[in-house]
């Protein structure tokens, strides 16, 4: 699976969907994923790809990842995961 | 119904190992927040916290009661001993069996939870210390107090998260007016700075790295502290009879649930407690000249908790103080109220407020006077102490000068 399915998959089941009704252009407040479920989605993602996503709740912008749609946090993980790839190789 | 009176004071916290250093650090705006010296802090994100320093618990308590009293359990029976000293009551007979204990903490002994869990989960030790039940139980503190000080009535702890505190002077507050006890040692405690402690909290993400900035526009998350303090809350003909020392009344008290979230606060939820506090103190919204906020440092807290004091309050929001200590000793959780009590005691019988500090840029969602970053001389004679916690669970309590 590659990341873009996959961020799909932990969201879809986030918002208790199939993988095929989430679509790049959604934001997550379409989904019906609230502030705790965000939280819930980022830690998902950290485990499943092993990075640290810089996300503080009190100011969600703060650390640069973009959360406004699937399609920004497709990208914000693909970026992370190339940052720990060059780190590790 | 009885009127309730408060005799004693005492606590230890990051601002100071009594009531008097931890008042003068309140009236100098000093910061007790710093870098935490803990086991692993390389593992953690968050590495700052209101931190108790300088502690040796030998040098308070002998080597047969540290191995049954937890950090949470020693802040408190510290604070009970200043409390106790300072209200001159010695508890015999009659007034042994009409005096009791009511303490709030949210985790209790998370220290010894923590490290009993590293021996058998992360050194494969098969066999812990006889006593863990009894050092991390959440009524330790209430049962120790009540032998320390031969307390045989009612003994009981509360646990509401961020709230507990305030639950447990609040149901104090009842038990006396009611005319069930005399005396109740009230208060709480907490001691949670520990790995498992702090890994918890980061979980959810609204935790500061830098420093607790409550109801500034660039605030970024609460900051913890630890910590324990507690009163003498006493009959009032009682006290007076004995010619005792009154530091305060306790007028007036209210709870309630929002309903809706466990995380989010609710305004109305807040606003429901806030004029619930001042309905049953029968105080009018005028009467009072400073709220000691709960004021956590979060975006959500502090814009939730403006709004429901500005719609409580009306046109008098722009008249009165309202400030919050937790930019200075941290956010001691279930240890909060009772620590954040020690201002709103500051604020009617010194005529000094406490400052928000680290206030560094207005929030147009927090347009109040918060006593920024300086404290202030001023002649309050009604105050409010808020407490909000997880779960959607709010308790305010109302004081007057006497």
């Amino acid at each position: 699976m590659n990341v873009q399915d996959k961020v799909i998959a932990i969201i879809a089941e986030q918002a208790v969907l199939e993988p095929s009704d989430v679509k790049l252009e959604h934001s997550l407040d379409d989904l019906g994923i609230d502030s705790l479920g965000l939280v819930e989605s980022i830690f998902a993602i950290e485990e499943a790809f092993d990075v640290s996503v810089p996300f503080n709740a009190n100011d969600p912008t703060a650390g640069g990842f973009d959360i406004s749609s699937v399609a920004a946090i497709i990208a914000a993980v693909e970026g992370l995961v190339r940052e720990k790839e060059a780190v590790g190789g | 119904m009885k009127r309730v009176v408060i005799t004693g004071a005492g606590t230890i916290n990051a601002l100071g190992k009594n009531v008097a250093e931890t008042l003068a650090a309140m009236r100098e705006g000093r910061c007790g927040i710093g870098p935490l010296d803990i086991r692993d802090i390389d593992r953690l994100s968050v590495q700052i916290g209101g931190q108790v320093r300088d502690y040796d618990e030998l040098a308070w308590f002998n080597r047969q009661q540290v191995a049954l009293y937890d950090r949470f359990t020693q802040f408190t029976l510290l604070a009970a001993r200043e409390a106790i000293a300072q209200s001159g009551l010695h508890f015999e007979d009659e007034l042994s069996t009409r005096s009791g204990v009511v303490l709030g903490t949210a985790g209790g002994g998370v220290n010894t939870w923590d490290e009993n869990y590293r021996s058998v989960y992360e050194e494969g030790k098969n066999r812990v210390h006889p006593f863990v039940v009894p050092k991390l139980m959440n009524n330790a503190a209430a049962s120790h107090v009540s032998m320390e000080y031969n307390l045989k009535g009612p003994a009981f702890t509360v646990a509401t998260a961020c709230a507990s505190s305030n639950h447990a002077m609040g149901l104090a507050f009842q038990m006396i007016r009611s005319g069930m006890c005399s005396v109740i040692l009230t208060g709480g405690s907490e001691a949670m700075l520990c790995f498992g402690g702090i890994k918890a909290w980061e979980g959810l993400r609204v935790m500061s790295r830098d420093a607790c900035r409550p109801f500034s526009a660039n605030r970024n998350g609460m900051v913890q502290g630890e910590g324990a303090a507690t009163f003498v809350f006493e009959d009032y003909d009682h006290a007076r009879a004995r010619g005792a020392e009154i530091l305060a009344e306790v007028t007036g008290f209210a709870m309630t649930s929002d309903a809706a979230d466990i995380v989010m606060p609710s305004a109305q939820g807040a606003e429901r407690a806030i004029t619930g506090a001042l309905t049953d103190a029968r105080m009018n919204p005028e009467d009072v000249g400073y709220i000691n906020a709960h004021g956590t440092g979060t975006a959500a807290n502090d814009k939730t908790e403006c709004a429901a004091v500005a719609k409580a309050f009306g046109p008098h929001a722009d008249r009165l103080m309202i400030s919050s200590t937790k930019s200075m000793h941290g956010h001691l959780i279930g240890g909060t109220g009772a620590v954040e009590l020690l201002a709103c005691i500051m604020a009617l019988r010194d005529g000094v407020i406490a400052p928000t500090i680290g206030y560094e840029e207005p929030d147009p969602e927090c347009a109040l006077d918060v006593v920024p970053n300086v404290a202030r001389e001023a002649k309050v004679t009604a105050v409010l102490s808020n407490a909000f916690a997880f779960g959607g669970l709010n308790a305010v309590l109302a004081l007057r000068a006497i």
